[in-house]
């Protein structure tokens, strides 16, 4: 995976526009748009007819021929998704074990991220290899034995276990190395030279530079915290501490053809994170266009 | 002589203020901040994933009862396995949906090159186009079921209006798959389009400037141009595309399996089976077999793109 790593374009500007690019004639910029303005719909089609229905009644969706536009708009969709999924609960477990999640890799894939890219130490490039060769196995591999883990531990069906294994990423410390190993060293030695310690060099002066990357695998690692839905699933299997993910496909058995209530549900569950990425928009394309999407 | 003549060279390749001797030496030295800062990153590496890495391989081996220690069975798991006409349609499925998502990466390069060309409104099209990113692929799976639901979805009665007559897409498992591919290329569009996007804007305008006074006119310019330049980008999108691809299971849970819907027999990937195997009927033991053998297959997936990319990926 190296090799495909470093075949990636760096994002230089974090995805924002360049100043240089090459125009088409305004005469040919109306063709582009239409051609785009098909397919972002296309794209979005699916959005609106999953907030339509939302709107409408079990008995209105099941009509032919089907309404767009809801006849009598209703809430009853979302008063069923409230009175049958514990949405508080499961969205407060969703957002601490993000949070928990989000904040332990940040901090512990920058320390070791520092520590591989700037300072020496015996058996530095085998522990990197390792970290490489675990950033090319698929999670699938993981799971049963962080399954045992969390069962001998006691943690099954708790927070902490959601988060746990997301925690320590080969993927973040790989991110991070990449990030110091490309800034300057100038900075560095003249920290050095005013006397400062390793520790208040990467404190002060190293980790403040890479608040960019930090940010964007802080985005990255919050999407899949939010979205994920193996992991949850196997390791809540008593059914306390869902996240909104496993809630809502569990959910979906009980109320499998009541689809005002499904579609209200995926709005709300999906409602955080759109609010998040549109916010932050900038760090996600950022840090999908240095790493791609790797779990 | 020779060391007169290295030593300006050394110099010029080291721009700036020299450091003093003491510095260099010190940053030679063995620096003991390294362990306490490689230490927690290590010990999780170590007991999350190295160790279950690890035991799933010998779980392999081994047939693993609810309770209790396991025992080892040798290759017993695999045998069973290559016998096993469930693993061998599910492997069929997860190939065949893998093939059909690479659809999805022509349609992302030209939409990557039309939005680069855009003048106006490229960060909204972005945004449109990333949106089922960030959408809970649980919620995406719902919206999906119901639009193509065989009896009531809106795909089927638009299919209607022109004579066309619809099926059980997701209700037989003739066309689930493919109902899966739709589905999943539509929510990977917007990480291709961002990879490739980066990939577009560091290619060189002087280049294109070059080819129009050459006379190259727009398409000749995407093929003799952007596509050679953007290969290394196409590449790095076709190996995670398959990657992930391979490791379907969201979709088939959320629209077949969590619904008890019969075509789920006929519609299982690779990663639900391991799932189910593991985690729904216990045999941990089977289940490590399949997850090794979907190790194996990425692998050798991996390894036939980095054998082929010397053919078609142009590093310059």
């Amino acid at each position: 995976m190296t090799e495909i790593e470093l075949a990636t374009p760096r994002v230089r500007n974090g995805g924002r526009r360049s100043p240089r690019r090459r125009s088409v004639s305004s005469r040919g910029q109306w063709r582009i748009h239409l051609i785009l303005i098909v397919a972002a719909t296309l794209m979005v089609v699916p959005f609106v007819w999953q907030i339509l229905t939302a709107f409408k009644t079990s008995n209105e969706v099941a009509s032919l021929p089907p309404t767009i536009v809801p006849a009598t708009p209703s809430l009853v969709g979302f008063d069923t998704f409230f009175a049958s999924v514990p949405f508080w609960a499961q969205f407060t477990v969703s957002a601490t074990s993000l949070a928990l999640r989000v904040a332990g890799q940040v901090l512990v894939a920058a320390l070791a991220g520092y520590a591989f890219a700037r300072l020496r130490f015996p058996g530095r490039n085998v522990i990197f290899a390792l970290f490489v060769l675990m950033l090319m196995v698929p999670s699938q591999l993981f799971v049963l034995g962080q399954f045992d883990i969390m069962k001998e531990l006691g943690l099954l069906n708790t927070v902490p276990a959601l988060a746990i294994p997301g925690v320590f990423s080969a993927f973040g410390t790989f991110l991070m190395r990449q990030a110091f190993i490309t800034m300057p060293k100038e900075y560095e030695e003249a920290a050095q030279l005013d006397g400062a310690g390793t520790l208040r060099i990467f404190w002060r002066v190293m980790l403040p530079m890479a608040r960019p990357m930090l940010a964007a695998l802080a985005v990255l690692t919050s999407l899949y915290s939010w979205n994920d839905l193996l992991w949850p699933l196997i390791v809540t299997p008593a059914g306390d501490n869902r996240p909104l993910t496993v809630g809502l496909a569990s959910m979906q058995g009980q109320f499998g053809t009541d689809y005002p209530a499904l579609m209200a549900g995926a709005l709300i569950c999906t409602l955080p994170l759109v609010i998040v990425f549109i916010v932050l928009q900038r760090q996600f394309f950022a840090g999908i266009a240095s790493s791609g999407l790797k779990g | 002589m020779r060391a007169t003549l290295d030593r300006p060279g050394r110099q010029q390749r080291r721009p700036g203020p020299t450091s003093p001797p003491r510095l260099r030496r010190r940053r030679n030295r063995i620096d003991w901040w390294a362990i306490p800062m490689i230490v927690p990153a290590f010990i999780g590496l170590a007991a999350l994933y190295l160790w279950p890495f690890l035991s799933t391989f010998v779980k392999s081996f081994m047939k693993v009862p609810v309770f209790g220690p396991g025992t080892f069975t040798g290759v017993d798991n695999y045998t069973k396995l290559l016998s096993d006409e469930d693993f061998w349609r599910a492997l069929g499925n997860s190939a065949r949906y893998t093939l059909l998502v690479l659809l999805g990466i022509p349609i992302a390069i030209v939409l990557a090159a039309l939005i680069e060309q855009a003048a106006k409104g490229r960060t909204l099209y972005r945004v449109l186009f990333f949106l089922p990113v960030v959408t809970l692929p649980v919620a995406v799976g719902m919206v999906w079921r119901f639009i193509l639901n065989g009896d009531f979805g809106i795909l089927n009665y638009l299919l209607s209006l022109v004579g066309v007559p619809g099926e059980y897409w997701v209700a037989d498992d003739r066309f689930t798959i493919y109902a899966f591919a739709v589905v999943g290329i539509w929510m990977g569009l917007g990480v291709n389009l961002i990879i490739l996007g980066a990939g577009l804007q560091s290619i060189p305008v002087e280049l294109y400037e070059a080819s129009a006074v050459d006379g190259a006119g727009r398409i000749r310019q995407f093929f003799s141009i952007t596509l050679p330049l953007l290969s290394p980008s196409v590449f790095f999108v076709t190996v995670l595309t398959i990657i992930s691809a391979l490791q379907m299971f969201d979709l088939v849970f959320v629209m077949l399996g969590s619904v008890n819907n019969t075509a789920i027999d006929g519609s299982k990937t690779i990663v639900y089976l391991f799932y189910e195997a593991a985690f729904v009927q216990f045999k941990q033991g089977y289940g490590a077999a399949i997850a090794i053998v979907l190790l194996v297959i990425i692998m050798i997936a991996t390894a036939i793109q980095f054998r082929l990319q010397r053919r078609w990926v142009n590093y310059d």
